[in-house]
């Protein structure tokens, strides 16, 4: 490691940057009051967040395509999920279905 | 943290939402722990001291950001350079905020600062996915709690056992994240216009990942939700 000063200021802006994020969000909506319709928007746009995550770190690594296995063992687990599997079952199937893909050569 | 508060509030948690949920936050936070031991043991391959993990575990507690800047630090790059990309990874955090019901609960000091704190994408999608405010708090808090156990216990393991677990990918660890995520986003999907809010957000977001800085694809996937704004608009 390089300098060890700089990596700390570096922690420390991402620490402190983070927690920002974090803290305001909530501040924000108690101070403002939202319609009833925009607390449902809100909602709408965490679920479409979180999916754009999913898309992300399932279909991507890096700028590029992360090969596959996992996109696959993902797929398999939204399947079983979208017919109300357990949640148990969800995730370790789209590990075990990534994981044996592997084992079969696919990257 | 006083601990009779803290046994009482664990004690609440564990009345309030059913043992099943409680179940699947123990598997998540376990799914968290596994890559945090890949995150320490990459941390510390890079030439890292076992203290930076250790400290951007708890301090940042957020994953992908962390592996970020790891990597940038360690391809040669700016630490300020990194934070700021990390930064970016984290704004996500923002919105979140804006779309949870206060799931914190009352009370300002202390508890607000650790609440906000345990704020990561699975504390938030658990506690979504449940049906009332009481749920949602127990749910809310106890994977942020979990989380905050399970992502230091395993960087700072992952980093004391080192190189030998850098190969989570053959156990396929690595999809575990989206399928936790995903698992719990389904049902809000069953609603036809999320689900198109949320196809339209995941296609910019992958569209755009080739060109952009990680995390700005996934705040581009908000254009989806202006779908749903407009549908609002034109049925007024």
């Amino acid at each position: 490691m390089k300098d060890t000063t700089l990596v700390v200021a570096g922690l420390l802006t991402l620490s402190a940057g983070t927690f920002a994020f974090r803290f305001s969000g909530p501040v924000l909506r108690q101070r403002l009051a939202f319609p009833p319709w925009a607390n449902s928007l809100l909602e709408a746009a965490a679920v479409v967040l979180l999916a754009a995550l999913v898309a992300t770190t399932a279909l991507t690594e890096g700028h590029g395509f992360a090969g596959p296995a996992r996109p696959a063992g993902v797929l398999a687990g939204g399947v079983l999920a979208w017919r109300k599997a357990p949640f148990l079952v969800v995730v370790l199937a789209a590990a075990a279905v990534t994981a044996v893909l592997r084992l079969l050569g696919v990257p | 943290m006083g601990s009779v508060f803290r046994i009482n509030s664990m004690r609440s948690i564990y009345r309030t939402i059913a043992g099943g949920t409680l179940r699947d936050i123990a598997l998540a936070c376990l799914a968290v722990w596994f890559i945090g031991l890949s995150y320490g043991a990459i941390a510390v391959a890079s030439g890292f001291p076992l203290w930076v993990p250790a400290a951007q575990s708890v301090l940042v507690l957020a994953g992908a950001s962390e592996f970020l800047f790891i990597g940038i630090v360690a391809a040669g790059g700016n630490p300020i350079a990194a934070a700021l990309a990390g930064l970016l990874v984290n704004a996500r955090h923002l919105p979140y905020g804006l779309a949870l019901p206060d799931v914190t609960g009352p009370g300002r000091g202390w508890r607000r600062l650790l609440g906000s704190h345990v704020m990561n994408d699975e504390s938030v999608v658990f506690a979504l996915a449940q049906e009332d405010l009481p749920r949602q708090r127990a749910a809310y808090w106890a994977c942020g709690l979990g989380v905050l156990l399970c992502w230091p216990a395993g960087a700072v393991l992952g980093a004391l056992i080192g190189s030998m677990i850098t190969n989570t990918g053959a156990f396929g660890l690595d999809a575990m994240f989206p399928a936790v995520i995903l698992a719990l986003v389904v049902p809000a999907l069953r609603d036809r216009v999320t689900a198109r809010a949320a196809l339209i957000g995941a296609v910019v977001a992958l569209a755009t990942t080739p060109f952009l800085p990680a995390g700005l694809p996934v705040l581009l996937a908000l254009a989806g939700v202006l779908g749903i704004v407009t549908r609002k608009r034109a049925t007024r």
